[in-house]
């Protein structure tokens, strides 16, 4: 909000617009808040097609579409409408939970449950998103946050079952070692980029998926693998390394206050202090930073630790929150899903936050639409890669929708760079 | 404009002089440290029984025989000699030869020690790394055609999903091989066309793009598999499986015959396509305005090269090679798509890519290294080895992150890799 009133020029605020005829010139141009919306938009619209179109029932009415259009429209609406009221309910509120808990059929649990769900999913996806976003700021783009996370999944998990330790201390150890397994795996990509000039984003790749086998060779071992089970699942983190949560039905845990800590924190470092400094001036422009005196080869390997450090965190807190066990799947998503939750935060701390809420919603309420709708989960991904691609490239919005140019010039996420 | 080339590097070479611990002797003291390691670790570990190579699918006919001990002990000696060569400067213009003879016998004196005792049936693992190597093959063939001209193709394995998905799909409705085949084509360059027109006329970073449309791929096939193949895999999910051509006489050749002419259309698609495109950028004016367009765009825009357009038609031409080597997946290998099937080896194809520097031959050699590890790591998991396969699988990325950290020799992508192109 405040860079587009900076963005406006000062001959205009001399005219004194009123407010309304302000904010309606800017509504329909592609500033950044309204590229978000129509991108969020166009993700659902194209989402309404694919459900359409792979469903048979609602394509057999397509087949007399000229006799009865009317069929194959409510038909069509029905299942779209469905499915993303099933998304909203399960992800943020649902009317029939509060009617139920209001004359007592129903607990408020229940109510609140949706909301759990949301900032359940979404506290691992910030800690990736801003593992994500702090290196963009730095000229580096992590795209290792899964194998940080996994290798931070790792280190927490193994910490959690492991250690002897009395409850309070047992978590901050275990979370610290999950910090430590994802900031081992960003130093790698760090100090070769800093080294021998080695592509961070290749590394990293590949980083990924030798994290992804490490992690599957580990759980079978002794000592590691449940005693008494043949699959592959490991020992549970004990109650003293568990992120404390609201208990029942309400997963949602500590992990999120956490990342709200870890949020503001990543705004201090970027913003105030003198090693936020040091990597802005990196990411803008190396050569001037290193002009200047400062370290770019210290900087590089300093700031991929400290991303690689956010997005073990993320891990940890997935370990330790929800999973409470090594799984080969333990991860998911999050480390790839917290570059796009970056993407739609434009690398900005505090968006990330919301990027990653938004995100953490969409994944609750799929749940609910596949349980409910019969939609599957998968539609969740597509929706997510599409609103990053529009988000990516305003200028499609921009055309599609044939938004004015912006004040805010401000809109090109594109960091286009080469191995 | 932080290209590889601009390493941060500040490295205290103050002579003119060729510095005493040059390429050579670096790669020497590699090659001596795993000749070393195979001597004393795989020698000691090996049982001193018989390992047998057999010429066949199976246990049965004629073999190369030899006491696993002796054999580990005996080509770890000659890891260990072709490191000192290197290390002591000698044979200058034998280099790369000595480096391969190293690794070489790194791997047989390996296997010394894994088979000692039991058997390595030979055509099975060499078909069998050249069918794993086929998918990787095309796709880092795909990469080739992109990131020489400048455009960054890092949805390999988006491309691979979405051919394998379309080949099981049109493969079972139109009970065709070859209309799977083709769809496959065309699905790969569905996911091209995206990522040429956001790279290339929306200039929107590449290697983002690629992430978000694998991400794209993994979930569209996904939700469509779960909507439509999953409650009818009748009709939507059972796709014809490709026939295997034995071409008489040359089939008939110890080893080499069963492997490659006794085998599918895919394997010598993927072969004879790293001859074209070899040819194709070396020989012919294509190749020419293709690599002037990765390395320069602007100098190549100046001689009035269309900088855009040829970059738009190489994306496409590797959509649709990719689309074809993710064809492998559902017609070759398995007979049915199944969720995130290809599970990463459109990066082991990227990975492939990038150690073969960018380059058809290069690749190819990539791809057959990574195949072979793979194949090797399911050998070893089913004769109960003790080395993990996770580690054997490891393999190609460990030696991509070395061959890119400059340690053995210097990759260097084109120089406009990734810059989308802006007419001045």
């Amino acid at each position: 909000m405040t860079t587009e009133e900076k963005a406006a020029p000062p001959a205009e605020e001399k005219r004194e617009d009123s407010f309304l005829s302000h904010f309606l010139h800017n509504l329909w141009a592609a500033n950044t808040v309204t590229v978000t919306v129509l991108s969020i938009v166009l993700a659902m619209i194209i989402g309404a097609v694919l459900i359409i179109v792979s469903d048979e029932n609602v394509l057999n009415t397509f087949s007399y579409f000229t006799a009865r259009p009317s069929d194959a429209l409510t038909a069509s609406w029905d299942i779209v409408s469905n499915a993303y009221a099933d998304l909203f309910k399960g992800a943020i509120l649902d009317p029939a939970a509060i009617s139920a808990a209001a004359d007592g059929s129903g607990t408020w649990k229940q109510v609140f449950f949706p909301i759990s769900e949301t900032l359940t999913y979404a506290a691992p996806l910030v800690f990736t998103g801003l593992s994500v976003a702090l290196a963009f700021r730095g000229g580096l783009f992590n795209i290792g946050g899964q194998g940080q996370a996994i290798m931070g999944t790792v280190l927490a998990g193994v910490a959690g079952f492991a250690l002897p330790l009395p409850p309070v201390i047992h978590l901050i150890a275990a979370l610290l070692a999950g910090a430590i397994g994802g900031a081992l795996w960003g130093f790698v990509p760090g100090i070769l980029k800093a080294r021998t000039g080695a592509h961070e984003v290749i590394v990293c790749i590949m980083l990924n998926y030798t994290a992804n086998l490490f992690l599957g060779w580990l759980i079978l071992q002794k000592g590691v693998q449940q005693e008494g089970r043949s699959d592959a699942i490991s020992e549970t983190v004990k109650g003293s390394a568990q992120l404390p949560s609201f208990g029942g039905e309400l997963r949602a845990n500590l992990g999120i206050v956490l990342a709200v800590l870890a949020t503001a924190g990543v705004a201090w470092l970027l913003n105030r202090s003198a090693f936020g400094f040091e990597l802005r001036a990196v990411g803008a422009n190396s050569h001037a930073a290193r002009t200047a005196g400062i370290s770019v080869a210290k900087t590089y390997t300093l700031l991929m630790v400290v991303a690689g450090a956010l997005a073990g965190l993320g891990g940890a807190t997935q370990v330790l929150g929800t999973a409470y066990a090594l799984t080969p799947a333990v991860a998911g998503n999050i480390g790839f899903d917290g570059l796009l939750v970056a993407l739609l935060g434009r690398n900005r701390p505090w968006g990330t936050l919301w990027a990653a809420l938004l995100f953490g919603a969409l994944r609750a309420g799929g749940n609910r639409m596949q349980s409910f709708s019969g939609i599957s989960l998968e539609l969740v991904t597509v929706l997510q890669a599409l609103i990053v691609i529009f988000i990516a490239a305003p200028a499609l919005v921009k055309a599609i929708f044939h938004l004015r140019a912006a004040r805010a010039a401000r809109l090109g996420t594109s960091i286009a760079k080469g191995w | 404009m932080t290209g590889v080339s601009t390493a941060t590097v500040e490295r205290p070479e103050t002579s003119a002089a060729a510095p005493f611990w040059d390429r050579q002797r670096r790669l020497g003291v590699g090659v001596v440290v795993i000749g070393l390691l195979a001597v004393v670790l795989f020698g000691a570990l090996a049982p001193s029984e018989t390992a047998r190579f057999t010429l066949s699918d199976d246990a049965e006919g004629a073999a190369f025989s030899i006491n696993g001990q002796l054999g580990a002990i005996l080509f770890g000696v000659i890891a260990l000699a072709a490191g000192g060569v290197l290390l002591a400067g000698l044979w200058r213009r034998f280099q790369t030869s000595m480096l391969s003879l190293g690794i070489l016998a790194f791997v047989l004196s390996f296997l010394c020690w894994q088979v000692a005792g039991k058997f390595l049936p030979l055509v099975d693992t060499v078909s069998g790394t050249l069918e794993l190597a086929v998918p990787l093959i095309l796709g880092a063939l795909a990469g080739v055609l992109g990131e020489r001209s400048g455009v960054i193709n890092v949805a390999i394995e988006g491309q691979f999903l979405m051919g394998a998905f379309f080949a099981a799909l049109v493969g079972t409705m139109a009970t065709s091989v070859w209309a799977g085949l083709f769809s496959a084509a065309v699905g790969g360059v569905i996911i091209a066309g995206i990522l040429a027109v956001l790279a290339i006329r929306y200039l929107v970073d590449q290697t983002v793009v690629g992430i978000v449309l694998n991400l794209l791929a993994l979930g569209v096939t996904g939700f469509l598999y779960e909507r439509l193949m999953q409650p009818n895999a009748q009709s939507y999910n059972q796709p014809p499986k490709m026939p295997e051509w034995r071409i008489p006489g040359l089939a008939d050749i110890p080893v080499v015959g069963p492997v490659l002419f006794d085998t599918n259309l895919l394997v010598w698609l993927a072969l004879i396509l790293v001859f074209v495109v070899h040819f194709a950028l070396t020989r012919t004016r294509w190749g020419l305005r293709t690599r002037a367009v990765g390395e320069h765009p602007t100098a190549a825009d100046t001689v009035g090269i269309r900088v855009r357009g040829l970059r738009y038609l190489n994306v496409l031409l590797g959509g649709l090679i990719a689309g074809a080597g993710g064809a492998y997946f559902t017609l070759v290998a398995t007979g049915s798509f199944n969720k995130n099937m290809t599970a990463g080896a459109g990066f082991i194809a990227l990975a492939a890519l990038i150690f073969g520097r960018w380059t058809p031959f290069g690749a190819l050699g990539a791809a057959l290294f990574f195949g072979f590890a793979q194949k090797l790591a399911t050998y070893l998991s089913a004769v109960g080895s003790p080395v993990p396969s996770q580690f054997l699988n490891m393999l190609p990325y460990l030696a991509t992150i070395v061959a890119v950290a400059g340690l053995v020799g210097r990759v260097r992508a084109p120089a406009a890799d990734g810059q989308p192109y802006v007419k001045s």
